[in-house]
Order: structure tokens, then C-alpha cells, then sequence
């Protein structure tokens, strides 16, 4: 055991110079807008936060060891769980990352479904935010709206996958399974009612001045700061950076589908607000468009001895059985290497780095969450404002507790 | 399959223009001790001492935002650990992995705080799960586990299940 520096926590956060005015003031983990279980230590002089202290660590579930032991297939319930709001992003990064390494073709209907059900999720992460962020500032009703759509959402997750939250259906070389066969009837049903209810959502917030007052000018993160502060997704747009991984390094077909990037020059909570709800109505265009052009054909790859054959193949084909016994038995080497792969989730640039010796268990998985970075921000936006402000820009860069400590 | 250009000659030789390649050459070859590109992904070995200047070269060539840093343990090959940074560039949209060799007997090496400040959490998490020291770190203190947790949980003579 190496020595530790061990700094009593509530010695850390007292800025230079400060003096017997200033306070020391625990808030979490159990605080109800800290959605989870963050801690922030804050020194405060008055109600003027001098200085904001995030303290992580109350949710280590050590996935990124478990990942170590398990087979490459294996990993991807276990990517579920990390950002809980939105498993399919964790699912696609993982995947994508893993066929990266096994320089591995994808059909196409797989990539369009991988997509169309990326945006679902979008969807799903963006209502609970937009609920639990205007709960935060004292809107209760929208929280309401916004959970009678998600669940809507999340019956069409369990449609595909028998899972509303821990999903689990991309694979390694695709889907687990062809959607059934009413999957794009509902989507297409709950696609015609749901553009109305962002602007029922708008409706209810964007003219309330109460709601308008908490959020303007509040939390400010220059792009500079952000930038160096390693803050990424809408809260980077929201701060003027115009740069999205679907649009800039497009992956499994983004490049096919026409959508536009939102952004914000106002660098405040409300930028985020306004930044999101447009992301929303970019996520249903894009939807739209998967619908349309879905294109036929088989969902997963041309690889027996890395994708699980069909039940009737295995049923009647020697060959298939063969397969898969030997797969589930004992996995499928991926040659040796090392590979990052970076997509656009809900919360901003997620990345899978995944380190391969040649064997059946990946040698290392990391795990690069939007959330970890962000938080580092929260005390460049909360310095110098109220302390009622913190709750605002919590809500704003929409932290996920399961993400951060992994 | 994709081209592999497997040795620091080969990748000088077809990838010399790549703005990171260039920079670091620009600044000082010898800092870069490998390099690699596989998969479509460049990775560049730096020499342990010239990280930060290595960081600070790399970001004036564009590539202006660091997007992740974490380590692997080789246990028990030698040099043990492996400390990698992916850094990304808004402007070229093309991303780059620095990658730095550290020993394994009390690893430490030099911080890159102060080339982009969104490295401190990054480096606190490596700090605590695989007990790498970073020199110059504005507060490096465990950030996942207890205070007075023993042992480092990601290093590969860390049981995966039950009790030390």
C-alpha cells in the first residue's frame, strides 16, 4: 500500500485569504437535487459561494475491474448499468469499440436501428432531465408531463429488448434479435404525438418568469473554460463550441441522416435549457428519417464464431451448435491492440478504451463518462453566485451519479 | 483490414505531416521514444520527463482538448505501467493517443494540470485505483475510494473477487 495524502475534507475546500466570515456547508449525498448520491462541500460567505468542493465517490460499483473477468460479450450488461438513463449509448460505445478491434462489418439495418434506438434514448435522458431539473427550481408539473412520455419510451425499450432500462440489445456484431414486428408501428405512433409535447413542455417554461429568473445568467462557463475544464456535450454547445461527435466524427451511419447541431452563445443555465429542447426536436428528425429509409436485411454480422447463431440454425445445423458452445463456453479472441472509441450521449462525449491481449477477456476497459469531466466545472459556474444557484447548475449539466464513480 | 505502421520510422515516414506528428518533432525529436498507427488511431509514445512539454506542443498544433486519461497495468512486464491520454482536435476532428511508459517500482511522473486543468479528476482516479503519483498535482487525493482503503483495485495483482 502506497502512502495516501489524506486531507480532511473539511480543511480542503477554504480558499486563500478567507477568513472567520466564511462558512463551511455540507450539501448531499442524500440531498434530493443532487440526483444521486453527490456530496459538495461549499464554503460560503453569507449566501455568495466562495468556494464549491465536489466530493465523488459514494457509488464505486468497480465495474471497470468486473469488465476484466468477464468474456468480451459478457461486458455489455454490465455497460447498462454505468449511465443508467441511457444504456444504449453505453451498449453502442462498448460495441463499437469492440468491432473496431475485431475490424468487424456491421450491416446496415443493424447501424439504422443502432441509431434509431441511440435518439430514443436521447429522448428518454432528455425528459428525465427536463422533469427533474424543473422540479429542482420548483416547476413540479412539468416532472409529471415529462415521466407520461418516458414511459412511453421505455415500453417501446421493453418491446425490443424485454428490458425498459437495462436493455442489453446491441451486441457484438449487432442486435440481439430482429425487432418484433410492431416495433415501427409504435414508434411511428408515439414519433406523431411527441413533437406537440415539446412545445407543451416549452409552454409550460420557457414564458415563466420564474422559471426565466433562476436560469438566465446564471452559471457561467466561458468556452474557454469549458474547453479546458474538459466539459463536453450541450453544456459545451450551450457555451458557443459548435462541435458534436455524430456531426464531426460521425460513427455506425450518423453521416447518412441530416440533422442540425444547436448551439448557444449565452454560456448560462438557460443556454443548456434552450440547447436541450432543441436537441430534442433534432433527436425526432432523425428518427423520422431512420423510419423512413430503414433499409432490409440481416441484423447482425456475418461472423459465426463471434455472433451467437439463430435458435433454429442452432437447432438443426451441427456447425451452428458448434459455434455456439464454443462461444458461450469460451468466448472469442480479439486480436491484440488498443482502441478508443468516442460517441455523442446524452450527457456529452462518452468513450470506451478498450486493451486487448489476444485472449477472450479484454485486457482493460475505460470508460471515459461525460459527467466525470463535467463536475469539474461546477465550481467555475457556482463561484461568486448565490448559493441557491448551485441546485440550477446541478440541474444544468444533468449529472448521473452511476456514471462518475462507475 | 486497415494499414498498420507498426514502428516510430515507418509512421515518420508515411504520417510526417499529421499536425501532432510534426509538432513534436518540431519541438524535440527525441521526446518521441514510438510511435504507432493501427485501427486508424495514432498512438505516440512520449519519453516519461517530456509529457508536459509534449502536452503543450501538441496543444498548439491544434489538438486542444483532452478528452480522457487513464492507465493500464502489464504486470508483470516491465516497464508496468501504462499511462494514455486521448487528446481530441475541434479544428482537424481527428483524435490522438500520447501514451507514456512509467516503472513500476513507486511510479510517478509529471502532471499535465497545467496544459489543460480537466486532467486533475482524471489523474486522481488513476492515482487512487492503480497508485501512480503524479508530481505537481494541485490535490492528489483518492477520488473513488475510502480514505483508508488499502491496495489499489485496478492493478492487476488485485483479486477480482473476495477478500485479500
Amino acid at each position: 500500500m502506497s502512502e495516501l495524502t489524506a486531507t480532511p475534507i473539511l480543511e480542503a475546500p477554504r480558499a486563500e485569504g478567507s477568513n472567520d466570515q466564511t462558512m463551511v456547508l455540507n450539501m448531499g449525498p442524500q440531498h434530493p437535487s443532487t440526483h444521486g448520491v453527490l456530496r459538495l462541500v461549499l464554503e460560503i460567505d453569507g449566501e455568495v459561494v466562495v468556494r464549491l468542493y465536489p466530493e465523488i465517490g459514494y457509488l464505486p460499483t468497480g465495474i471497470e475491474k468486473t469488465c476484466e473477468a468477464k468474456f468480451y460479450q459478457q461486458v455489455v450488461p454490465l455497460t447498462d448499468r454505468i449511465d443508467y438513463l441511457s444504456p444504449m449509448h453505453n451498449n453502442l460505445c462498448y460495441c463499437l469499440a469492440v468491432e473496431k478491434l475485431l475490424e468487424l462489418p456491421i450491416p446496415d439495418k443493424a447501424q439504422w436501428m443502432r441509431v434509431l434506438l441511440s435518439e430514443l434514448t436521447r429522448l428518454n435522458s432528455h425528459l428525465v432531465w427536463l422533469g427533474t431539473h424543473a422540479m429542482d427550481i420548483g416547476a413540479l408539473t412539468v416532472f409529471l408531463y415529462t415521466f407520461r412520455e418516458r414511459e412511453d419510451i421505455l415500453r417501446i425499450f421493453e418491446l425490443v429488448a424485454g428490458q425498459r432500462m437495462m436493455t442489453s440489445y446491441f451486441r457484438i456484431g449487432g442486435l440481439s434479435m430482429e425487432p418484433p414486428l410492431d416495433f415501427f408501428d409504435r414508434v411511428k405512433a408515439f414519433m406523431k404525438t411527441f413533437p406537440e409535447k415539446i412545445d407543451e413542455y416549452a409552454n409550460l417554461l420557457t414564458g415563466n418568469p420564474i422559471f426565466v429568473n433562476r436560469l438566465q445568467n446564471v452559471g457561467h462557463l466561458s468556452a474557454a473554460d469549458a474547453i479546458a475544464l474538459g466539459v463536453t456535450g450541450p453544456p459545451l454547445r450551450a457555451s458557443g463550441v459548435d462541435f458534436d461527435l455524430r456531426r464531426d466524427m460521425p460513427y455506425s451511419s450518423y453521416e447518412k441522416f441530416d440533422f442540425k447541431v444547436p448551439t448557444s452563445d449565452r454560456c448560462d443555465v438557460w443556454g443548456r435549457y434552450l440547447v436541450r429542447l432543441e436537441e430534442m426536436k433534432e433527436s425526432v428528425k432523425i428518427i423520422n428519417q431512420a423510419l423512413a429509409g430503414m433499409p432490409e436485411g440481416p441484423v447482425k454480422a456475418d461472423a459465426p464464431k463471434i455472433v451467437l447463431p439463430d435458435r433454429e440454425k442452432m437447432k438443426t445445423q451441427m456447425e451452428s451448435l458448434i459455434h455456439h458452445f464454443k462461444i458461450v463456453t469460451e468466448g472469442f479472441a480479439v486480436p491484440a491492440g488498443e482502441v478508443y472509441q468516442g460517441i455523442e450521449s446524452s450527457r456529452g462525449q462518452m468513450g470506451y478504451y478498450v486493451v486487448s491481449d489476444g485472449t477472450a477477456k479484454p485486457y482493460r476497459v475505460h470508460m471515459r463518462n461525460p459527467s466525470f469531466a463535467t463536475l469539474q466545472a461546477v465550481e467555475t459556474m457556482c463561484q461568486g453566485r448565490m448559493l441557491a444557484d448551485v441546485v440550477a447548475v446541478i440541474g444544468s449539466i444533468d449529472v448521473v451519479l452511476g456514471e462518475i464513480d462507475r | 483490414m486497415s494499414v498498420t505502421l507498426a514502428d516510430k520510422a515507418s509512421v515518420l515516414r508515411e504520417k510526417g505531416d499529421h499536425p501532432a506528428v510534426a509538432a513534436l518533432v518540431g519541438w524535440k525529436p527525441e521526446a518521441l521514444a514510438d510511435a504507432r498507427w493501427d485501427r486508424e488511431e495514432l498512438t505516440l509514445t512520449i519519453r516519461l520527463e517530456d509529457i508536459q512539454g509534449a502536452g503543450v506542443a501538441v496543444q498548439q498544433a491544434g489538438f486542444n482538448f483532452l478528452e480522457d486519461v487513464t492507465a493500464v497495468d502489464w504486470f508483470p512486464a516491465t516497464p508496468r505501467f501504462q499511462v494514455s491520454y486521448h487528446v481530441l482536435s475541434h479544428k482537424f476532428k481527428e483524435r490522438i493517443r500520447l501514451r507514456v511508459l512509467v516503472d513500476g517500482d513507486s511510479p510517478s511522473l509529471d502532471t499535465i494540470t497545467s496544459v489543460w486543468p480537466s486532467a486533475n479528476y482524471y489523474e486522481r482516479e488513476i492515482f487512487d485505483l492503480f497508485g501512480v503519483r503524479f508530481d505537481g498535482h494541485p490535490n492528489l487525493r483518492r477520488i473513488m475510494m475510502p480514505e483508508e482503503w488499502p491496495g489499489h483495485p485496478l492493478r492487476k495483482d488485485y483479486p477480482v473477487e473476495g477478500y485479500r
